[in-house]
């Protein structure tokens, strides 16, 4: 007889909203998911979290919106999307079926917008959660500024707690002098959970054409480049808010979820690696499950903020 | 359906300093497409990040060869031209839409090849020879050291020529090339090379009233339609190369 072997629990809870393992996939990253289904069943994530979503269409940023950098890039779609009446007529039917948690990341430039984009999702029992974007560098109005300021993210997550039955988490913008303040301040609006990073701000320049290389100048980092400030942002708000902490930013790995969730993080997302390797998030979920089994942790939440 | 799979690179051979005609082993999908293209991992490398979109320059299903002819333009590229016979490369494929393929054997075709934009116009080539239609090349480079695989597009169908500097066939850009400028004389051309180049035939097609498709190279981070940073502006709005195209009508686009 061999020494047992313990099958790791890997379930996690975030909000009202029952995960079979911690890993989703960061918005913005995986389209509706069905980019992905030749690469990996969808079933293998924990959740998995669709492409920003306006009241109105939005056309987005000019081209070029992308600038590889080391371990990393720089993005400036500016949340292109065609609108939440959209996505309920065209897009949902067929999503919906996959035996995954669908989050939809909504976004707004008022806070009326935003609650009327959730007051739409609500009518979508498929849809189990939202996540509020205050944080994209990449509008010019709403996105990240309601995500610097307390009163932003208050009267944000206050607007869409009041007409959004089910999970609700808001994404935090690291464009900020202590993230702390403003997860406190979503925490007591009503928030279940806060995930961050978003992306860092940050610009590129083509020496050559010596022009900026993106239209808009400056754009949202991401990638490797950006985990260890992700991580240690992850690390001061788990110690300052008592709901769950949703980490992202710059995984790429099971050991870099793991050290998220070390770190305090109850889920993680994925979302740059998705670019580079399509089924990356079924290798993070194998990845963490063989970490738990070499070493004897029986059930994932047992790890979360061991630090 | 896509897949990620590992491909064996079988022979690499360096057409000239700038260019290099890479030949793979592995799983081709049967139903490739001429147009389409890979999404490459570039591995060990400390400078890049993102996989290359790179257009398929042949691909066969039966034996599993994939040929890619791939111009040196930075650190990702560079690495993969430098790669050794046995090399082990990621690559995600079938991608994007393709060309259109006339059905009628009597289509006057010209397939319009700059620089490296060459490399789909033999599969597009090979695949209207296979539909009884015989394609004419018109293949342009800064001189005649850089004309690529000319020898093979021969076996095609016509070839004609324009350098820069002159130095084989006629001495100017694709686009100002004679062949273009007869009105009627084409029923469809089909282009992919640099952006100005693409936009001067755009401008011939519709003057000599041909249809054209033209086949864009966007920067891209996915090419999987997830990440929309591809996108170019079409009459529909801003759509993704990668999954709309790489290749579109020009009908469908807001050139000029």
């Amino acid at each position: 007889m061999g020494k047992d072997i313990i099958k790791p629990s890997m379930a996690v809870r975030i909000g009202g909203m029952e995960m079979r393992n911690p890993v989703m996939t960061a918005s913005g990253t995986f389209g509706y998911g069905e980019e992905f289904v030749d690469f990996m069943p969808l079933e293998a994530l924990g959740a998995f979290i669709v492409k920003g979503t306006t009241l109105a269409p939005r056309e987005g940023n000019p081209y070029p919106r992308m600038a590889e950098t080391p371990s990393g890039m720089l993005n400036a779609v500016g949340l292109q999307n065609k609108g939440v009446d959209y996505f309920i007529g065209h897009i949902y039917g067929r999503i919906k079926g996959y035996d995954s948690n669908l989050v939809v990341n909504i976004s707004g430039s008022q806070p009326e917008d935003y609650a009327e984009v959730a007051r739409r999702l609500a009518t979508l029992d498929g849809v189990k959660a939202v996540e509020v974007n205050i944080s994209c560098p990449n509008v010019k109005q709403g996105g990240m500024a309601f995500g610097t300021t307390t009163a932003g993210a208050e009267a944000v997550t206050r607007a869409v707690r009041d007409v959004w039955p089910r999970t609700l988490i808001v994404k935090l913008s690291p464009n900020v002098t202590d993230v702390t303040e403003i997860a406190r301040a979503a925490e007591g609006a009503g928030a279940d959970a806060v995930s961050l990073i978003n992306t860092l701000m940050g610009m590129a320049v083509d020496v050559e054409r010596r022009r900026p290389c993106l239209s808009t100048v400056t754009g949202g980092l991401s990638g490797p480049a950006v985990r260890p400030v992700a991580v240690r942002m992850v690390w001061q708000t788990a110690k300052a808010v008592k709901i769950p902490v949703v980490g992202l930013g710059g995984i790429a790995s099971g050991r870099d979820a793991i050290e998220f969730m070390l770190a305090g993080a109850r889920a993680i997302e994925v979302g740059t690696a998705n670019f580079i390797n399509p089924a990356v998030c079924a290798d993070i979920v194998e990845w963490m499950r063989c970490w738990c089994e070499r070493h004897g942790v029986g059930d994932i939440n047992e790890i979360v903020g061991e630090i | 359906m896509k897949t990620a799979s590992d491909f064996f690179l079988s022979s690499n051979i360096e057409l000239t300093p700038r260019f290099s005609l890479l030949t793979f082993q592995g799983v081709v999908p049967e139903d490739v497409r001429p147009g389409q293209f890979v999404q490459v991992k570039v591995d060990d490398s400390s400078t890049t990040f993102l996989r290359r979109p790179i257009s398929i320059n042949s691909a066969d299903s039966a034996t599993g060869t994939l040929r890619l002819l791939i111009r040196r333009a930075g650190d990702g590229t560079n690495r993969l031209c430098d790669l050794r016979p046995g090399a082990k490369v990621n690559m995600i494929l079938p991608l994007g839409n393709g060309f259109s393929v006339p059905d009628a054997p009597s289509t006057r075709a010209l397939l319009v090849g700059g620089g490296v934009g060459v490399a789909p116009m033999m599969m597009l080539g090979r695949a209207m020879v296979g539909k009884g239609v015989k394609p004419t090349f018109l293949l342009a480079a800064r001189s005649e050291s850089e004309l690529l695989l000319l020898d093979e597009f021969k076996t095609l169908g016509d070839v004609l020529v324009a350098t820069d500097d002159g130095s084989c066939g006629e001495r100017c850009f694709a686009h100002m090339h004679s062949a273009l400028a007869q009105p009627g004389s084409w029923d469809r051309i089909y282009c992919c090379g640099p952006a100005p180049m693409m936009k001067g035939v755009a401008s011939a097609a519709r003057a000599i009233g041909a249809d054209c498709e033209v086949s864009l190279e966007n920067m891209m981070a996915c090419g999987l339609g997830a990440c929309l940073c591809c996108v170019e502006k079409t009459v529909r709005g801003n759509v993704c190369v990668c999954t709309e195209g790489p290749v579109f009508n020009i009908n469908e686009l807001t050139w000029e």
